[in-house]
């Protein structure tokens, strides 16, 4: 417990530090990158709830991150336009507002989260994994050939939409926003796993039986943790969208929900920060090994390989010890 | 290899010959997003190749390419394009070959008052209300080349066609690039899936259709599979298409199932003029394999910077912008000049696949339109 | 629509049926014995297809280049299985899922180094080209023809193996109860190898068959692996029957969908709009199908229930 702790509070001083020298430094793609680094340890963070206390390998979370992207895209081209969402029954406006988009993106998410979950926790195993892939795919194909908001081509925003008494164009304002949310979100995941839900979470990871007998149903808990990681993943896919300023189909493909997993398995299952450190690792060697060669893939995947291999339980397993925070 | 320093290298290596002068020295940083890893990689290179080349040849050392992959990813692509502005300080950017990831960085570039010319990419949506006058398109409009093949099938009588792309905004606006200037009846329109790869079900409704003529736009892999398996199913329907079918990259793998077919494009390597000519034998020279028309793209838009450089500076960019505006250069295409909405106005080819030796090529048979720009161009307010 | 054209589209969902289950047998093989995910298995089939247009290239020899496309398939599969997947077997899927992520990067940018990032060409030998006419006045490719037969020879051949043989006892035998079998004295890593080396050359060959009237160029073993693990799925996950029923499945739904929903849709909305909508929907009709058979049969058609 301890080396984890000092762990953890090493990566917080990194996600406080990096990002306050290189804008003394001058050096705002840095920041930038940082703050991608940030947005993909959130999704990390949402799934890690389903996947790392509740044992649910979602292969579709990109899912969760698209609809919170298109709930950004959607709402802030209207916005832009001046042309409301709709007229009837009643006018829906756009919005450039940061917290209402994020709101719509909890609650859209949430709710596809909640109907994804209710359908797909009636299988588990290899079974789950597929059923996840397939709603999935089904939102990537549908955005792909639903040309109202842009199809394939995806949807631009000229300028980041905007949060009170911020200015969000500036990169480490903006970077400050999304670590704040890091936090925050943190903060909830460990209180909540400490929680009498959490603990009967993860109880019923290892023996669905046991809570059952105790008269608490699996599928609930798990429903409500499936749903919960669903709306982390799509703030996050919301806040990913605004920092391109751009969102489109790909932000629901399959690869993603692969790299969100990979976040995880980097950093370690169920450890509180392993989506952290995760996110950070993968966009840092996505950065240095693009700039090395045309073939980067070829190392990454080397990598990833050595990880799965010889550093069970990811890096921080590496750097503190085997025991798991969460069990 | 690393591609930063051979961008550097082949920037230094070329030594003045001495005719060269900047209007007064100023440097022109460019930074180069195109597609070099994973599918796709073989366009971004063949643009990336023929940008490098007409570089090279010019001597011009004021010239600083940065050249970076977008992995065909938008995210990847505006990530590298905030890197570039935001920490490399380009000036002019270029080398993105799908228009869903210049509508990803194009507009913010330009609104951060960069530069940006188009080396492939030329979606309706930049050419009419969301043109921009930093903003260049030394390809085409995408609604060109079917525009073309429009207007070829109806120059052949054609009078019952059949119609098919895949199923995303690009593939839509070539069914309506084609139906603009093709006057007859339709036989069947159809959107497949995007990176299908198995065409038996469209081509047995194509052969039950009873049309007189097929015209398809499905680029990369989805192309090889179409023709092959088209001319393995034994439909002889005349097919017609835009040139990125029929490009000199990817004719190799299509092999005999191409010969004879009729395709449209603004280049061709036997086009006649001295800059052609000194491009394809140069390019040949140079990477050992012939030019493809985005490796022309690519050797444009370079000589199309590099003439603006001769006449203004950079940092001035009224009359930097004027000076791109002008298309003062030697065009591998020939005539070349630009719309009131900055996209070309030029000719476009018919070409018909044939076979030099053991290698496929194409040749150009006719003109399908002459001093064509694009029906987006009234829309444009600049 | 008239029969023929019908009968016509359903032959070609046949065809992808078919192609599909050459894929899947051995994903649904290598989890039935070994309990692995395998998501390499897509690029075996590029390896196949790679490793046929290199030597009908050379050759000229269709024949020579499907020997070969299994060959270098079995080898590639063989080797990662020594090197990599036997270290997996204990572990969860979640780790399989990373590792055989990692091998697809390994493999297609290995091979986009070797080869290039331009597209092969491989193609249809002449003894095999061109449209046949079948009765009822069908004009049908008899390449195509030819894939559905090598597909249910194929089927049939793996059902014989898994039956009839001494390596279909010990892979049967592997499913129900790996201690049991160890304890009989099968060499148990050997038999992993074999069946993982098997798996993979079905996949070699399934590119090399479906590569010579498609695109061989990097990447193209993607789509193809998330087809087959629907497949897989749909059927029940392990069982070679449902492989074959849910490949079939999934090729009729696939191809029909296709073309009977924008007609569909053609009767209460124009023409353009139906065939947008109609083929929005027939791209996410497998996935549909998938989903709606999992929520009514949890484990698959033809699944153990666990």
């Amino acid at each position: 417990m301890k080396a984890e702790r000092i762990v953890n509070t090493s990566v917080v001083a990194a996600l406080v530090l990096f990002p306050l020298w290189a804008w003394m430094t001058d050096a705002p793609f840095l920041i930038t990158l940082a703050t991608k680094a940030v947005i993909f340890a959130l999704a990390g963070v949402g799934l890690n709830i389903a996947l790392g206390i509740g044992g649910l390998v979602s292969l579709g979370h990109a899912a969760f991150f698209g609809l919170g992207g298109y709930a950004m895209g959607i709402l802030a081209s209207h916005a832009q336009a001046y042309d409301p969402i709709f007229n009837a029954p009643f006018v829906l406006e756009g919005t450039k507002s940061m917290p209402v988009i994020w709101l719509v993106a909890i609650i859209s998410s949430g709710l596809a989260a909640l109907a994804i979950g209710a359908l797909s926790l009636r299988t588990s195993g290899v079974y789950f994994i597929m059923i996840t892939l397939a709603f999935g795919q089904m939102l990537y194909y549908f955005s792909i050939s639903w040309p109202a908001y842009g199809g394939e081509d995806g949807l631009s925003i000229y300028v980041r939409n905007s949060f009170p008494g911020m200015n969000t164009l500036d990169p480490i304002q903006y970077y400050v926003i999304c670590v704040a949310l890091l936090f925050a979100v943190l903060l909830f995941t460990s209180r909540l796993a400490r929680a009498p839900f959490g603990l009967a979470l993860g109880a019923a990871r290892q023996s669905p039986l046991r809570v059952k007998t105790v008269g608490i149903s699996p599928y609930k808990l798990q429903l409500v943790a499936f749903t919960i990681s669903g709306m982390i993943t799509g703030l996050a896919g919301a806040l990913f969208a605004d920092l391109n300023r751009f969102v489109s189909p790909t932000m629901f493909s399959w690869q993603l929900s692969g790299e969100i997993i990979v976040f995880i398995l980097i950093g370690g299952t169920a450890r509180l920060f392993g989506p952290v450190v995760g996110a950070i690792v993968f966009v840092l060697l996505e950065h240095l090994l693009g700039g090395l060669s045309e073939y980067w893939h070829i190392y990454l995947g080397l990598l990833l390989l050595l990880i799965v291999l010889f550093a069970r339980g990811g890096l921080i397993g590496l750097l503190a010890g085997k025991e798991r925070s969460h069990d | 290899m690393k591609l930063r320093s051979l961008a550097l290298v082949a920037a230094l290596s070329a030594l003045a010959s001495g005719a060269y002068a900047d209007s007064d020295g100023a440097k022109v940083k460019v930074g180069m997003i195109t597609t070099l890893s994973g599918g796709g990689a073989s366009l971004g290179i063949d643009a990336r190749d023929g940008f490098m080349l007409a570089v090279k040849q010019s001597g011009n050392e004021n010239i600083e390419v940065v050249i970076e992959d977008d992995q065909r990813k938008p995210d990847i692509a505006v990530q590298v394009a905030d890197k570039m502005i935001q920490s490399e300080k380009v000036d002019v950017m270029t080398g993105l070959i799908f228009s869903n990831l210049a509508m990803a960085v194009v507009p913010s570039a330009v609104a951060q008052g960069k530069f940006y010319l188009s080396v492939n990419a030329g979606p309706s949506a930049l050419a009419g209300k969301g043109c921009n006058p930093n903003y260049f398109s030394v390809a085409y409009q995408n609604d060109n080349l079917h525009e073309a093949a429009g207007a070829y099938a109806k120059e052949a009588g054609y009078k019952k066609s059949f119609i098919l792309a895949p199923n995303y905004p690009a593939g839509v606006d070539s069914l309506t690039g084609y139906k603009r200037f093709y006057q007859g009846d339709l036989a069947g329109e159809l959107l497949t899936k995007l990176g299908q790869t198995d065409y038996a079900s469209e081509i047995a409704q194509i052969r039950a259709s009873g049309a007189d003529s097929v015209f398809f736009f499905l680029p990369g892999g989805m192309g090889i599979s179409f023709l092959k398996q088209y001319a393995d199913s034994g439909v002889d329907i005349p097919v017609v298409g835009p040139a990125f079918s029929f490009d000199q990259g990817i004719l190799q793998a299509v092999g005999d199932a191409a010969l004879g077919v009729v395709n449209t494009s603004q280049w061709g390597k036997d086009l006649d003029n001295a800059a052609n000519a000194a491009f394809v034998e140069t390019f040949q020279a140079e990477y050992d394999r012939l030019p493809s028309l985005y490796a022309a793209q690519g050797f444009d838009t370079a000589n199309l910077l590099l003439s603006a450089m001769d006449k203004a500076s950079v940092t001035d960019a009224d009359a930097f912008r004027a000076a791109l505006k002008a298309a003062d250069f030697p065009s591998v295409r020939g005539k070349f000049k630009f719309n009131t909405n900055n996209h070309p106005i030029q000719n476009i080819y018919v070409r018909e696949v044939i076979k030099e030796g053991d290698v496929y090529t194409n040749k150009i048979i006719g003109t399908a339109l002459e001093d064509h720009g694009d029906a987006y161009a009234a829309e444009c307010k600049m | 629509m008239s029969p023929i054209l019908l009968a016509e589209q359903v032959l070609n969902g046949l065809q992808l049926g078919v192609m599909l289950f050459v894929m899947a047998a051995g994903l649904t093989l290598v989890f039935g014995v070994m309990g692995l995910i395998n998501l390499a298995h897509g690029s075996l089939f590029m390896v196949g297809a790679f490793a046929a247009a290199a030597v009908a290239g050379a050759t000229g020899s269709f024949l020579l280049a499907l020997v070969a496309a299994l060959a270098a398939a079995a080898a590639a599969g063989a080797l990662i299985e020594v090197l990599v997947i036997r270290r997996l077997y204990d572990r969860d899927h979640l780790d399989q899922v990373l590792a055989t992520f990692a091998l697809i990067l390994i493999f297609s940018e290995g091979t986009r180094w070797i080869f290039g990032s331009f597209p092969l060409y491989l193609n249809v030998p002449d003894y095999l080209s061109g449209p046949v006419t079948l009765p009822g006045g069908i004009q049908y490719p008899l390449y195509r023809l030819t894939l559905i037969a090598i597909g249910l020879a194929i089927a049939g051949g793996l059902f014989a193996l898994i039956s009839k043989t001494r390596l279909g006892i010990q892979i049967r035998a592997g499913e129900n109860d790996r201690e049991m079998i160890a304890a009989l004295g099968v060499d148990i890593s050997k038999l992993y190898t074999i069946v993982f080396a098997l798996g993979a050359a079905l996949a070699g060959l399934a590119g090399a068959l479906v590569g010579a009237i498609q695109s061989v160029q990097v990447g193209m073993g993607e789509p193809v692996l998330i087809v087959a693990f629907v497949v897989i799925v749909i059927g029940g996950i392990g069982s070679i029957k449902g492989a074959l029923v849910g490949a079939i499945l999934v090729g009729l739904t696939d191809t029909l969908g296709g073309v009977l929903l924008p007609e569909l849709f053609k009767l209460f909305m124009d023409n353009s709009t139906a065939s947008s909508a109609g083929s929005a929907l027939a791209s996410m009709l497998i996935y549909i199908l998938m989903a709606g058979v999992l929520i009514w049969k949890p484990t698959g058609l033809f699944g153990a229930s666990t």
